[in-house]
């Protein structure tokens, strides 16, 4: 049967293919090539700045090399750590913030706006005002935690005990309406004949929340984890202008370690090597998580 | 009991107490972007004032030294010159300063735009395309295809900087308002693609049925019937991607130094003298940051589809 033939112009196949075709060329050329590109570094013992040396073969070595090295597993854990306690932070508040939106009061929709604000803003130019707001000597931020508990000067970007909390808490601050309005989502989803069941069964307030609430907000949430447990783990501009890693290495997370061993020492090669690592750990943790959000789904 | 209400409706009681906390929670977190705001109106004595200073007096030396360049001379010199012109030069001059030209920041932010602007209309003109094949053609292996497009959002914009830096060394695009535009055009793809899909799929396909049977070709159908219909979604998508290329840092900083610079590298590195120059940077901040919350005003209807690629739609 051939429904098409009936119109004038380009087959539906044609039309396919010339609409696709653009997207994924350019996809290829300035995404997969590169990264194709940044495999095949990462067998050699390239340096982009030695323009003319042939770059030699290596084999596995940079890979063995990464994963000896004990300062990438000491990033890793500061990643580790940053990702769990953001995550942590704006999973809780985030969903708090939801429920409190779910009474329908006057103006939730024009605070739900307001609250949005931060996390469309420019992270690097987020990392820069809150240098002003965490300054010792005229932050506001000390100035505030000075007037409900007087700790004395303190300095959260200078202190390698406070500064992984500096960007925590500005992570959170910027990041938390993201999981909040994804998680409103999953409880307006809810439909309210459930609500009415368990009213006529006569199951308490605190049973709903448990039994109908939670279930059908959690997928939700757990897709909004997912979203920023990969933006997390590539994080590097809000940190990078920030803290820029310190003090010492503080708060170098993967990213910002990438970045100074491939920009500012050029080594190329052993940088892709670390790039490949750090791609293949977030494709495979993001697809077992996919896996177990699934599987939660289906019950 | 009240029995006039459904039981599912929360009391009264409940409605305002989550309506106080949600609006504590909606001004403290405003607090560090009106503080940005504040500080660009004060002078450089008042915003390294301690305590924070709430009232001040407004100052304009912030944008002032925001969009020039400035030096310290004597002030015997400066009693040599004519009276200022004008209200900014009079300004400057009673900090002991004259001006010595325009700052980088009008470039940047101009660089900014045309960045922005570019790889904004180029990724939704080829995501509208692709999705629209994609929401209505069988397409072999299409999960595949779409789940490529998505995965290449997963790469740390570190990981793939390297080889483009090398590539765009080769092609003469380094440092280009093109070759940043075509950069960001690719970054932003995956994300109007998969957006449009779910706006296109959303349209019925009798629409450009009807067209095809009154003579329209397909291409002609989706240009006069199929695009107008989509309209709010492509502005939608369009805003994302504006907003997105407005605010990226990583490829900028490390591809870009002086032609094509946008504003994000930019303006950390305003420095008065003695440090930052806090007022300053408050103010490029503040016009920096403007067209963005406009954008999330307008944009507050769509905000869940985009930033969930449109996973969840509500």
């Amino acid at each position: 049967m051939s429904v098409k033939k009936k119109f004038k112009g380009l087959s539906d196949k044609a039309v396919g293919w010339l609409f696709i075709g653009p997207t994924v060329l350019l996809l290829l050329a300035i995404n997969i090539y590169p990264l194709v590109y940044a495999i095949k570094m990462s067998f050699t013992n390239f340096y982009a700045n030695k323009i003319g040396r042939e770059p030699q073969f290596v084999g596995l070595k940079n890979y063995i090399k990464v994963l000896n090295k004990e300062a990438i597993w000491e990033k890793m854990q500061v990643t580790a750590s940053f990702m769990f306690w953001t995550l942590l932070l704006q999973a809780i508040i985030g969903l708090g913030l939801a429920l409190l939106l779910n009474r329908k009061f006057k103006g939730n929709e024009l605070l739900t706006t307001l609250i949005v604000l931060p996390m469309m803003l420019s992270p690097a130019v987020v990392g820069v005002f809150w240098t002003y707001l965490y300054n010792p000597q005229v932050g506001l931020f000390n100035y505030v935690v000075n007037f409900f508990y007087d700790l004395g000067s303190f300095d959260m970007i200078g202190s390698s005990t406070l500064a992984p909390w500096a960007i925590v808490i500005v992570d959170t601050w910027m990041w938390t309406p993201f999981t909040m309005l994804i998680c409103l989502a999953g409880l307006r989803s809810v439909p309210n004949y459930l609500y009415e069941a368990a009213e006529v069964d006569r199951a308490s307030k605190w049973q709903q929340f448990i039994y109908i609430t939670l279930p059908s907000v959690l997928p939700f949430l757990l897709l909004a984890l997912l979203f920023r447990g990969i933006e997390n783990f590539k994080m590097f501009d809000m940190v990078v202008e920030l803290t820029s890693g310190g003090p010492g290495s503080a708060t170098e997370l993967a990213s910002i370690n990438l970045k100074r061993e491939a920009f500012e020492k050029w080594k190329t090669g052993y940088s892709s090597a670390f790039a490949v690592i750090l791609f293949v750990t977030i494709f495979g943790f993001g697809n077992v998580y996919v896996k177990v959000m699934n599987k939660i789904k289906e019950r | 009991m009240d029995t006039s209400r459904s039981y599912l409706e929360p009391s009264s009681f409940s409605k305002k107490m989550a309506a106080a906390i949600i609006i504590v929670y909606a001004v403290v977190t405003l607090i560090p972007i009106s503080w940005m705001v504040m500080t660009s109106f004060k002078n450089v004595d008042s915003a390294i004032s301690y305590p924070p200073e709430v009232l001040f007096e407004p100052s304009l030396e912030g944008y002032v030294n925001l969009f020039t360049n400035r030096s310290r001379q004597s002030q015997e010199y400066l009693d040599s010159l004519p009276p200022p012109e004008n209200w900014y030069e009079e300004l400057v001059r009673s900090r002991e300063m004259v001006i010595t030209g325009p700052s980088k920041f009008l470039g940047r932010y101009s660089n900014s735009m045309i960045i922005g602007f570019g790889s904004t209309f180029a990724s939704v003109f080829l995501g509208a395309l692709a999705a629209y094949a994609f929401s209505r053609f069988r397409v072999p292996l299409k999960d595949d295809l779409l789940f490529f497009i998505l995965s290449t959002r997963m790469f740390p914009p570190i990981a793939v900087a390297v080889p483009i830096f090398i590539m765009y060394r080769k092609l003469g695009l380094g440092d280009t308002h093109l070759g940043m535009i075509i950069l960001y055009t690719v970054v932003n793809l995956s994300l109007a693609v998969w957006l449009l899909k779910g706006f296109m799929d959303e349209i019925p396909k009798e629409y450009e049925e009807a067209a095809m049977i009154d003579g329209y070709s397909r291409l002609q159908a989706f240009f006069k019937v199929v695009l107008p219909q989509a309209m709010t979604g492509i502005a939608a998508t369009a805003i994302f991607c504006m907003i997105f290329s407005w605010n990226e840092y990583a490829f900028a900083v490390l591809l870009t130094q002086f032609n094509a610079q946008t504003a994000p590298p930019f303006i950390p590195t305003i420095i008065g003298e003695g440090g930052l120059d806090w007022p300053a940077i408050g103010a490029g901040t503040t016009l920096f940051l403007l067209p963005v919350m406009i954008f999330t005003i307008i944009l507050r209807k769509h905000l869940l589809r985009g930033i969930t690629f449109g996973a969840v739609r509500k």
